[in-house]
């Protein structure tokens, strides 16, 4: 029981995908200016990786080593389809909100990353787990950061006004430059109260990007000068 | 052609693709340490999107649209693009070696570059002509370039400030990045005035 909590708690707190693994920036970053779609994006993209980490564990003996990468991305592009669909058709005011961002959850790290180093190792039940753990870790995240956003940048929270400031707001949060810095914060906070142990002491880049085995093990762009002297 | 010059600049200047639309912040954060990668890097992006606009545009307004099938965009897009950057980067090893040396690298990356699959799909989404999309295309590379060129140098100075433990690394580098993205809101409306 104790193994099962860990895989759902690893995601939540330990190896939280955005504010720890530094996985899914860039929708991150794009639809968290309101409180509302981070929750949408968050639902989203659970329900991806949801579908994909089932998907991918039950077919982890028959896909072979050489073309998984591309069965994977096969996957993950049907049920991205497939919320895109249900979001467009119950949905429309998300849809609208979230537009492109919506089908580029198909190259959005977390989903390829877990299912690399999770679904493809691992029992169907535990790549349940890891995926509701990814996924309300994603959420969580998001939406923390949505309310720093909404609620100083626009004075609302849930759309709803709050007193004092909805009428001193500092727009300049629910801009681009706005959310660099808000997320530049939470991660120094982050360092701050975990020491540094929470995150790897690797230089992000290639080498510490969960993403790398999952490029195809190809030459990574850190080390070119290696990579031409082995050639 | 005033137009076309318009959807250059817009897509350089205004809608930057990394500091104000939020897409490809990973090879941004990544790759943007020195300032030859950077560059290598942004090459291959200009690269590929250019191609993946060529091959995507005609795919889905005579093959997904005449058929009804414009729900297959993102299966088929993501498809497409990484088969595409698999066959470039045989064609380049085998015909062109010298480029395959310097951009071969940077090729199996962008695959999963969100800037690449965002920048298709936009072109289809906004209704652009088969000449405009491919214009779109190249100032988006452009300016993602300019994002990756600009940040290497401000990243040298912020590799050796002195600034609190916890800030090290990558919290210092949004900062910059922030105060970058707030010096390109300055182009916003420019390209009206410009050419309106």
């Amino acid at each position: 029981m104790g193994k099962h909590l860990k895989i759902l708690t690893n995601g939540i707190i330990k190896e939280n995908p955005v504010l720890v693994l530094l996985l899914g920036c860039c929708p991150f970053l794009a639809v968290t200016t309101q409180a509302s779609n981070a929750i949408g994006m968050g639902a989203a993209t659970t329900a991806v990786l949801l579908g994909s980490n089932i998907f991918i564990s039950l077919l982890r003996k028959i896909i072979s080593e050489k073309v998984r990468i591309p069965c994977y991305i096969v996957i993950i592009a049907s049920f991205v389809t497939l919320v895109q669909m249900i979001v467009k058709a119950y949905l429309p005011s998300l849809n609208d909100s979230l537009g492109l961002f919506l089908p580029l959850i198909v190259v959005n790290c977390i989903i390829l990353g877990r299912a690399e180093m999770f679904a493809s190792k691992n029992s169907v039940g535990d790549s349940v787990l890891d995926a509701i753990g990814m996924g309300v870790g994603f959420t969580l995240a998001m939406l923390v950061m949505a309310s720093i956003r909404e609620i100083f940048g626009n004075g609302t929270w849930f759309g709803l006004a709050i007193p004092v400031l909805s009428s001193n707001t500092i727009s300049l949060l629910t801009m681009p430059a706005g959310g660099f810095a808000i997320f530049g914060i939470l991660i120094a906070i982050i360092n701050k109260v975990t020491k540094g142990q929470g995150v790897k002491k690797k230089e992000f880049g290639c080498e510490g990007c969960v993403h790398a085995a999952a490029c195809g093990k190809l030459a990574c762009p850190a080390e070119p000068e290696k990579e031409a002297t082995a050639e | 052609m005033i137009e076309l010059v318009s959807i250059i600049m817009t897509a350089v200047l205004v809608n930057n693709y990394v500091l104000s639309q939020f897409l490809g912040i990973c090879p941004f954060l990544g790759v943007s340490k020195k300032l030859d990668q950077a560059f290598g890097m942004s090459v291959a992006v200009i690269f590929v999107m250019v191609i993946a606009t060529a091959v995507t545009w005609p795919i889905q307004t005579y093959v997904l649209d005449r058929n009804d099938l414009g729900y297959l965009q993102t299966i088929v897009f993501i498809l497409v693009i990484a088969s595409l950057v698999q066959l470039v980067e045989i064609v380049l090893h085998k015909y062109i070696p010298a480029l395959h040396a310097s951009l071969g690298v940077y090729l199996p990356l962008i695959t999963t570059n969100c800037a690449v699959l965002g920048c298709c799909i936009t072109n289809i989404d906004e209704g652009y002509t088969f000449v405009q999309a491919i214009f779109n295309a190249f100032g988006s590379g452009l300016g993602f370039m300019l994002a990756m060129v600009l940040f290497a140098g401000v990243r040298s100075r912020t590799e050796s400030c002195n600034c609190p433990e916890c800030f090290k690394g990558i919290p210092v580098t949004l900062l910059a990045a922030s105060i970058v993205s707030l010096s390109f809101m300055g182009f916003s409306g420019v390209v009206e005035g410009l050419l309106g």
